[in-house]
């Protein structure tokens, strides 16, 4: 293509600079021959493919306009005698390097945010009578070994049996921080292996492996179209016939009705009035525009760690007015930590020995349980327990544990546990799970464990009232006054407390009631057992949604990581890319509407035309593909 | 069933165009064109004869853009 291009640029220079009544046959309608010869060279598909469609009964298309305003030309400039041949093969030269230009920018950027997902590994190395053989990752069993050396990709999920390493996580969650992993820890596929040689051993097949399902899920996603789009689609199919039939009137009508008031009909002038309508007309500007712009905005998303399920989600993702959030693991971190240590009348405890001392005892007696509890008070504790010190630990359900440490008879539990003890507890003003010590009948004071905050989540919360969002939400299971606490120190709008999952479902869609037309909401969770609420919002974004597989289904949005800055962010991509495609859309329409009227008015000649079609369209790509590259912070 | 095919489409508006005429062939419940992606996606109706129906598809695109490939 490139060499017609050039072909036909060179000739038609070496053309300009000549006289072409000196070549041979050029004093033919003056040089007519030459022209068509390169007109054929640049333009000889168009005219194939406009007649092959004419054969198929499709007669309105790209290739049909661009042959019929050339010939047009041509056959106006033999029948004026003018000789200005050039106007025609300007047209057709314009409109390929247009074309040319297109297919560059596209191929470019197909391939370009391609690699920005291409997270799909080659091939698993395997070990086979002490040699390492590359295989498919396909033909990798559950609970094979295989081995991954630096700079390679982990193929398929599992647990690392040999070896330590970090690895680079960045395409997966878009954190830029390594992760240290050593045996028993589990890895997750489509990570890179950066330091030391490991070998894994696989807990899935690769088809369900998380770098397959995230591959599914943006492989798909470009399939999902937009409204816009959709729009844009039914508009080109109307809009083309119309252009024509448009430009078939602009050339019979005025210079009948001329006829008929006894004046000079100027055929040729009306003529040429339309052929330049029919440059001018041609939808590609805007048909191509849009879906690259999508493109682009959903792989600019996954470079941030954010993978959106569709054009069309992107579309409503832009109009999202209402936030609802999920508190555990969305806002919080999800796991207890100690959060305070309290005397016997409810004061902190000013000395740290005598905090290390009720630490030590809870920890001590609940050395042998596997509560989440019990290991966070082990955590705090943080050094090495001697089981032998502990003697006699009986766990009563629903209470708390009782042991013998060092002679002295502990109680560690909650109130019903320090009844039963008859040890004098007192009420915590903190909130949280409290856990009382008791010794030989006697209350020590009790530990204040609570779910800590994310540390970006008041940042996120403030950023989202910032950009528009007009009511946060936040739903939780959790008591009333452990929601509170959080949702003022996050200055989120609206809290329910004390809700299952299934009420979470109900007030949501109570929400989704009472929005205004046009606005949408977006529920976030981290994906465990709030799937239902995920596919009821209009938009369902899961957090930390790897190794989740509900969450990947149910959710629209997954962030790879869980800050819940992401959803900020996600927010202001689909707004960028919203707004680029309207600007694409009301600028190829304004221009060519624009100039539709001039051309009408036969004010705007067939230089303008080109410009209206072709410079729009290049304008128009570039400014769709600015979609990808991120927005600022 | 459904199936997805590597494709070969020059302009978005052909792929658009592709898309709305392969929807209306016996034996396909659903199509869907990618243009950025170079992807088709067919639903095929139960029982129906595959090949047949993508050669179909096939015939029926390169009317509207001659270029139009299915890669295997």
């Amino acid at each position: 293509m490139l060499v017609r291009i050039l072909t036909a640029s060179a000739f038609v220079v070496a053309l300009l600079i000549t006289d072409v009544e000196v070549l041979p046959l050029g004093r033919i309608a003056k040089g007519l021959l030459y022209y068509l010869i390169i007109y054929l060279i640049i333009g000889y598909d168009i005219l194939i493919k406009s007649w092959k469609g004419i054969l198929n009964g499709r007669v309105f298309d790209e290739n049909f306009l661009m042959a019929v305003a050339t010939i047009g030309a041509f056959a106006l400039a033999l029948y004026e005698q003018s000789g200005d041949y050039l106007e025609a093969i300007a047209v057709m030269l314009f409109y390929q390097v247009g074309e040319f230009f297109q297919s560059y920018a596209v191929g470019k950027s197909r391939r370009d945010i391609s690699a920005l997902m291409d997270i799909r590994p080659d091939y698993a190395n395997i070990e086979e009578g002490g040699t390492i053989e590359r295989v498919d990752p396909d033909e990798v069993e559950v609970g094979q070994i295989i081995i991954i050396q630096p700079g390679e990709k982990i193929p398929i999920d599992g647990v690392v049996a040999e070896g330590s390493s970090s690895l680079n996580t960045a395409a997966l969650t878009g954190e830029s921080v390594p992760r240290e992993v050593k045996a028993g820890d589990e890895v997750v596929s489509g990570s890179i292996n950066m330091t030391g040689v490991l070998k894994v051993r696989t807990t899935t097949e690769f088809g369900e492996s998380t770098v397959s399902k995230i591959l599914e899920l943006v492989e798909d996603s470009a399939s999902h179209k937009s409204k816009s789009e959709e729009f844009i689609a039914r508009f080109a199919r109307i809009y083309t016939p119309a252009v024509c039939y448009g430009a078939l009137a602009l050339a019979v009508i005025p210079p009948i009705i001329r006829l008929a008031l006894t004046a000079e009909p100027m055929w040729s002038e009306w003529i040429y009035r339309a052929l330049t309508f029919l440059v001018i007309s041609c939808p590609c500007a805007l048909v191509v525009s849009i879906p690259l712009s999508f493109f682009a905005g959903i792989g600019g998303a996954s470079r941030e760690g954010i993978l959106v399920k569709g054009a069309n989600i992107l579309e409503t993702l832009a109009k999202v007015r209402t936030i609802v959030l999920d508190k555990t693991g969305t806002l919080t971190k999800g796991v207890f930590e100690v959060t305070a240590i309290h005397d016997e009348e409810d004061k902190e405890h000013t000395t740290e020995t005598e905090k290390q001392r009720i630490i030590e005892i809870a920890a001590k007696a609940e050395c042998a349980s596997s509560h989440p509890i019990s290991k966070s008070l082990r955590q705090a504790y943080g050094k090495e327990i001697d089981h032998t010190q502990v003697g006699e630990i009986e766990e009563i359900s629903g209470h708390g544990i009782t042991a013998i440490i060092g002679g002295k008879k502990v109680a560690v539990g909650n109130e019903k546990l320090m009844e039963k003890t008859r040890a004098n507890n007192c009420q915590c003003h903190k909130a949280g799970t409290i856990v009382h010590v008791a010794e030989d009948g006697q209350y020590r004071g009790h530990i204040v464990l609570g779910d800590i905050l994310k540390p970006r989540a008041a940042e996120a919360i403030d950023a989202m009232h910032k950009i528009g969002v007009r009511r946060t939400v936040m739903l939780t299971g959790d008591n009333h006054k452990v929601a509170e606490e959080v949702a003022s120190a996050l200055h989120i709008d609206t809290v329910y407390s004390e809700l299952l999952p299934a009420d979470k479902v109900a007030k949501t869609e109570e929400l989704l009631e009472t929005q205004q037309k046009g606005e949408s909401l977006a529920f976030v969770g981290d994906g465990i057992n709030d799937a239902p609420v995920l596919m009821r919002a209009d938009i369902g974004i899961a957090m930390g949604g790897i190794g989740s597989d509900a969450a990947i289904e149910a959710a629209d949005v997954v962030l790879m990581d869980d800050d819940p800055m992401k959803i900020v962010t996600a927010i202001g991509i689909s707004r960028k890319t919203i707004g680029i495609v309207w600007q694409n859309i009301v600028m190829a329409l304004g221009i060519k509407g624009l100039c539709l009227i001039l051309g009408a008015f036969g004010i705007a000649n067939m230089w303008l035309a080109i410009f209206a079609d072709v410079g729009v369209m290049v304008i128009a790509v570039l400014n769709a593909i600015r979609a990808m590259y991120g927005i600022k912070q | 069933m459904k199936k997805s095919f590597k494709i070969e489409v020059d302009c978005a508006n052909c792929a658009n165009l592709v898309e709305t005429s392969i929807k209306k062939i016996d034996g396909v419940i659903d199509a869907n064109i990618s243009f950025m992606t170079q992807k088709m996606k067919i639903e095929f109706a139960e029982g129906c004869d595959i090949d047949g129906v993508l050669a179909e598809i096939e015939r029926e695109a390169k009317k509207i853009e001659s270029d139009f490939e299915i890669l295997k």
